[in-house]
């Protein structure tokens, strides 16, 4: 029946940034034959636009430094709710994956004796980052990409063929992926360039798809970002983890609107900028949380001492977790005490010379030159929270990084849920791909080339695939089950509806959340589900955004509709979830993880009743956490996160 | 905040052919060139075929030539432009249109497998690297490069002379050979492999003639001509013409 083109390979990773390269290096190293879809063009991946750094341990900076406090801090910025074990797994690791990169080419900047330079950042107890400037990710995107480059190059030398064992399919789009019985089989995927439709067969799939970032309006996330792993996971039966959790990183553009979210490094306070608001005072003095009273400066003097002399001065507020300091924006600038704009200014042009600024901070400079004419080293930028990370994703076994339930599928990186808790720290972005991306590659090439017998992918399947991505070209046809008033409407402009999506999230599920509006959200998401269905595309199948945004509209609204009923039920506020109905903290949350499912298993996303909509939920208790890794905290601070019972366990 | 209607013409098309379509829309203070495309998307052309992913200077995907210049469409304002001027927006000349303002640019991921790999040296383990920030700094400049391709587009090596696709990188890809060349430990030399000789004999390094076209249209502000292509012919000059390392390589050559 189906006549479309098939390929067979041992691993295919879904998606080229960090993470999926980074498995797709692995899987090869390991001798699987593997096979990387993504949606751009190779080497464009969300991961160039990383500007911090990659955290890890290796104490260039600070001799004092090693994984156990790097846990702690983990562990502290996510609020205790991180999966442990992945938590420990990263700390452990990440130094072997930074000096690894070196042995492909990576230059990060250096110290004065040679090594990779680090530098502070929110959260971080010591200076953690290997950076390059302020363009860290696009050095480790080039990097891995020249790494494959350099593997197609020995395959090319042993077999004449560069794509013989490591083949990147880009500007192409997996829609579905197949199963055999509860294994994976494959996956279904059309090309940009032809619209044509063509099949991998293999018995290990790798999901590295990144975040859901573009079904918020404001967002310093790329095009990439609309939920597509988070989506095909859940299709495929797997649960996500978590996704009551989204980051809204403290510091986004906010002038002019048209750049509106486009990310301001968080180096720049890690480097010594402040954040003041229209009355010139440093308000982050004055949202310091109980759980980290102790470990902040209280004075404006301390904390400019701390950059010079961090053994024995606090650092300053301005570098508290992100959750902290952009909830600390949105209440200034509810108060009455922003800036012109809509934000808070952030300041470097009264804290260090200008050509520091230049050679620090290339892009941040270059950026507010080109886009807002302002000139950061003579003036303030006006800055305000922008959605920028999913702590939540795909629930994955901490070892192996496969997902719950389906196997032959593993999941790294953003799309994976578990490691940051409820708020990660930045640079742990970076490292968490490369850890987990290598765990991934290495488990999926060793379940490929195992004893069991491949999968057979269904012919029903990709039939049923094909229809359904072709739906948006014939949207004006009548649908069974509508009334005439229902068939005789237009089809709706995809554009439109992603616009009304991107509204109802940041209106009614985005940095402050109240039980009404995420009750008056799933309406809309139901409403704009049923609407989806008569996404309509003009032109034909040849790279169509139409028609490719239409597709893409079904991943978002079921991503926004886990995001919704997660934190509608999670009654407290906790990292990147925070309840105006339910303010505090409770340690009887902290164990608590809730998973989102598809309430139709057989894959059917008939436009279901608002109140049910597609997913269901379920609360799990986690794993306690094992006592050796407890030890590394004093009791007085555990006692703020912990319940009395786990304390005594 | 004020804004006006902006008159566009966006080459439409494909493979087979295609021509300039006019538009009239809606321009907002503030607003890039691919914040207007994206409008047309969305109100006049939904089909309208555009490559872009950060919207922000630093992924390389929004490339199109405005008004016949190569620049990224994300970097390009509104503001630089007279409000009754007529704005042009086409595909990069110097690849293959697949459809609209999208173009093949394959040619550049065939020329990158070519650029031979770096070659880590031998005795130095993971961690073990020693590099000083100046002697990293000259390679650095060059792997600030997004991959836009501009320079590509606009080098009239290849923008004119199609048939010099075959010989010649390009000067992403030549900067590419001097930033491993520069590399503080890069250990190619232990290979046998001369960067230099390479980019001369087998990448078309001599066909550059240094007019500098490419350094004006890199968005990073890299200065590919004067701090990649010409040291590189210079270092492959003194290689070829220098008597003592001719003699050099023959001795070396003799005992191995």
């Amino acid at each position: 029946m189906s006549v479309v083109d098939r390929q067979e390979w041992d691993v295919i990773v879904v998606g080229a940034g960090g993470a999926g390269l980074r498995a797709a290096i692995e899987a090869r190293e390991r001798g699987a034959r593997t096979a990387v879809i993504c949606k751009s063009l190779f080497g464009k991946a969300h991961t160039v636009m990383a500007e911090g750094g990659i955290a890890a341990s290796m104490g260039n900076a600070n001799p004092h430094d090693n994984w156990q406090v790097h846990f702690r801090d983990t562990m502290r910025g996510g609020k205790f709710l991180n999966q442990w074990r992945m938590a420990e797994l990263h700390a452990r690791e990440a130094p072997d994956r930074v000096w690894e990169l070196e042995t492909w080419g990576a230059l990060f900047d250096r110290t004065k004796d040679g090594r990779i330079s680090q530098r502070n950042f929110g959260g971080h107890e010591y200076p953690r980052l290997a950076h390059v400037g302020d363009r860290t990710g696009l050095e480790l995107i080039r990097t891995l990409q020249q790494k494959i480059v350099a593997l197609q190059q020995e395959d090319e030398k042993e077999t004449g063929d560069y794509e013989s064992r490591l083949k990147v399919f880009q500007e192409c789009t997996v829609t579905r992926i197949l199963k055999d019985g509860d294994r994976v089989s494959g996956v279904f995927a059309y090309e940009r360039e032809s619209g044509r439709f063509f099949v991998l067969e293999a018995p290990a799939v790798v999901i590295a798809t990144g975040g859901i970032g573009k079904s918020f309006k404001v967002t310093s996330n790329s095009w990439e970002y609309t939920g597509d792993g988070h989506a095909l996971a859940l299709l495929a039966g797997a649960p996500l983890l978590n996704m009551e959790f989204v980051q809204f990183h403290p510091t986004g553009m906010v002038w002019p609107p048209s750049v509106k979210g486009i990310l301001v490094t968080e180096s720049v306070r890690g480097d010594g900028g402040v954040l003041r608001n229209s009355e010139g005072k440093r308000f982050m003095f004055d949202y310091i949380p109980d759980v980290f009273k102790e470990k902040y400066a209280e004075t404006e003097e301390e904390g400019d001492r701390w950059y010079e002399d961090p053994d024995n001065n606090r650092r300053p507020p301005e570098l508290l977790p992100r959750d902290e300091v952009a909830r600390a924006i949105n209440a200034e600038v509810k108060a009455g005490r922003g800036s012109p704009h809509g934000g808070v200014f952030l300041d470097v042009s009264t804290r260090m010379p200008a050509e520091v600024i230049r050679r620090r901070l290339p892009s941040m400079y270059h950026q507010f030159k080109e886009l807002a004419d302002v000139d950061i080293t003579a003036e303030a930028m006006e800055v305000g929270p922008t959605c920028h990370y999913v702590m939540g994703g795909v629930a994955v076994d901490s070892d192996t990084a496969a997902a719950r339930g389906v196997p032959g599928l593993y999941a790294a990186g953003e799309v994976a849920g578990g490691m940051h808790g409820s708020n990660r720290l930045g640079g742990n972005s970076l490292s968490d791909l490369l850890v987990f991306g290598r765990r991934a590659g290495l488990h999926a090439a060793q379940y490929a080339t195992g004893p069991a017998a491949r999968p057979t992918v269904d012919d029903a399947q990709v039939d049923t695939a094909a229809a359904e991505a072709l739906r948006p070209f014939s949207a004006e046809g009548p649908v069974p089950g509508e009334d005439i008033e229902e068939r005789s409407r237009p089809p709706e402009n995809p554009y439109t509806l992603h616009q009304e999506l991107q509204q109802t999230m940041n209106d009614l599920v985005g940095i402050i959340r109240r039980e009404s509006e995420m009750q008056q959200a799933l309406k809309k998401l139901a409403e704009l589900r049923v609407r989806a269905r008569r996404a309509g595309v003009e032109g034909h199948r040849q790279f169509n955004p139409g028609w490719h945004l239409a597709l893409d509209l079904r991943n978002m609204l079921l991503v926004s509709e886990c995001v919704a009923r997660a934190a509608l039920e999670r009654t407290e506020s906790r990292g990147g979830h925070t309840r105006e109905d339910y303010p505090a903290m409770e340690r009887a949350w902290r164990r608590v993880n809730l998973l989102c499912a598809l309430t139709d298993p057989t894959g059917g996303l008939a436009a279901t009743d608002p109140v049910r909509g597609q997913i269901t939920l379920t609360s799990e208790t986690t794993e306690p956490i094992r006592p050796d890794l407890l030890a590394l905290f004093e009791k007085e601070e555990l006692v703020k996160y912990l319940a009395e019972e786990e304390l005594y366990e | 905040m004020s804004s006006y209607k902006a008159r566009f013409k966006v080459w439409r098309g494909d493979v087979q052919g295609g021509d300039l379509e006019d538009f009239k829309i809606e321009v907002n203070d503030g607003e890039v060139v691919l914040d207007i495309i994206h409008r047309l998307q969305a109100t006049q052309a939904p089909d309208l075929a555009v490559r872009w992913n950060c919207k922000a200077g630093k992924c390389g995907s929004c490339s199109a030539e405005i008004n016949g210049r190569p620049r990224l469409m994300c970097m390009t304002r509104m503001s630089v432009f007279d409000r009754d001027e007529t704005i042009t927006v086409t595909p990069l000349r110097a690849f293959p249109v697949i459809r609209d303002l999208v173009t093949d640019v394959g040619f550049n991921y065939r020329k990158a497998r070519e650029i031979p790999s770096f070659v880590p040296p031998a005795d130095l383990g993971p961690g073990e690297y020693r590099m000083m920030q100046e002697d990293v700094e000259r390679s650095q400049e060059f792997r600030k490069c997004i991959e836009c391709f501009l320079c590509q587009d606009t080098c009239h090596v290849v923008r004119d002379h199609e048939e010099n696709k075959q010989v010649f990188a390009g000067p992403r890809f030549l900067m590419r050979m001097a930033e491993l060349d520069m590399h503080p430990l890069d250990a190619a030399d232990d290979t046998g492999l001369d960067r230099k000789r390479a980019a001369q004999d087998a990448h078309g390094l001599g066909y550059c003639n240094i007019t500098k076209c490419c350094t004006e249209v890199c968005p990073e502000g890299i200065h590919i001509t004067d701090n990649a292509l010409i040291p590189l012919k210079e270092r492959a000059v003194d290689r070829k013409y220098d008597p003592l390392v001719w003699l050099g390589s023959k001795i070396r050559r003799r005992s191995s």
